[in-house]
């Protein structure tokens, strides 16, 4: 690999961007699509290598070529350093998640308590601006606190997060749908929210609750039927 | 904890190491068949001088790859490599992988 070639993925991967790297096997040529010019084989090749997350082979004419996908990191946002965010944090960078976890109650938002975890003190409002939540991020919100949950649900409904959970009984989650609903949410994105978060696994502790969060944002992810969200009391698609 | 891919920017160690001038080369796992233990597009990177960050195996193959990879720092040229993993074999090693992988061999110029 020439160093120029690496500078420029690295730089794509720095900039959160999808970019496929292509080798030919026989002499070691590389091309990055987006960006380098190549026949319409190799780009259908990259984008099918990014949607599927998996590298592999494409023979064009007698040449091999070696697509190898690289998207953006997966991320969770978590708003509320709360125990449940506690024993996510764990779980996540084994599962290929960046998790950042945002509360402006810095009691709760410490290093100490979420060792290796990127903190944001700032209120969810700006976090959520500043972090730009993408197609590729999880956002979860767990404070009970409507004054920080909301914020940030409505900048996640704003944005093309893939996953959006909510901690909350179905009471509290009807009063957060027609808040929401007041700040211009329609009855689409309120189908949006996994509420109340996380797969019905009976979870009691804050372990538990964990890993029902994970095992949704992972079924999200790979498109399994567990990941559907579950009907809202008072809310018709 | 082991570090995942995701963790772990093997290209980024390759990068830093390039640039404090060292002769480095990255190996690729390009195809996999059966249960080799890592996926297509595993990256291990290998100095000349003897450093190694990720991995293409179980551990099985590194050294092999890391011998083609040498190879490869002094000739300027790629390498695409074939490793059968024998179930006898995999067991003298200690290992139960199976499976077979190719691996591409590439210096960073």
């Amino acid at each position: 690999m020439k160093s120029a070639t690496l500078a420029r993925l690295q730089a794509e991967r720095a900039g959160k961007r999808p970019v496929v790297l292509l080798t030919r096997l026989s002499d070691g040529a590389q091309l990055l699509w987006p960006g380098d010019e190549m026949p319409a084989e190799l780009v259908e090749a990259s984008k099918a290598a990014l949607g599927s997350e998996e590298a592999g082979n494409v023979t064009l004419g007698d040449e091999a070529w070696f697509i190898h996908p690289h998207n953006p990191p997966l991320r969770i946002i978590v708003v509320g350093a709360v125990h449940i965010a506690q024993a996510m944090a764990p779980m996540a960078a084994p599962l290929g998640f960046a998790m950042v976890v945002v509360d402006p109650r810095r009691a709760f938002a410490s290093e100490e308590r979420l060792p290796g975890i990127s903190l944001s003190t700032d209120w969810p409002d700006e976090a959520m601006a500043a972090l730009a939540p993408d197609a590729r991020t999880a956002v979860v919100t767990l404070t009970h606190d409507p004054k920080l949950d909301d914020p940030a649900l409505d900048a996640a409904l704003k944005s093309e997060a893939f996953y959006i959970g909510a901690l909350g009984s179905r009471r509290t989650h009807a009063k957060r749908v027609a808040r929401l609903t007041e700040l211009g949410h329609g009855a689409e994105a309120m189908g949006r929210i996994h509420a109340p978060v996380g797969l019905n696994i009976q979870a009691v502790t804050a372990p538990e609750i964990a890993l029902s969060i994970m095992a949704e944002i992972v079924a999200a992810r790979r498109g399994a039927a567990l990941g559907a969200v579950r009907p809202i009391p008072g809310v018709t698609a | 904890m082991t570090q995942n891919d995701n963790a772990e920017d093997i290209l980024a160690i390759a990068a830093t190491w390039k640039a404090a001038g060292e002769d480095v080369a990255i190996a690729t796992v390009v195809e996999t068949w059966g249960s080799s233990p890592r996926p297509a597009g595993s990256r291990l990177a290998i100095t000349k001088s003897g450093k190694l960050a990720g991995s293409v195996s179980g551990g099985c193959i590194e050294g092999a790859v890391a011998d083609a990879a040498r190879q490869s720092m002094v000739s300027g040229a790629p390498q695409l490599l074939d490793f059968g993993i024998s179930d006898e074999r995999a067991w003298e090693v200690g290992l139960s992988c199976g499976g077979k992988v190719k691996v591409f061999v590439e210096p960073l110029s």
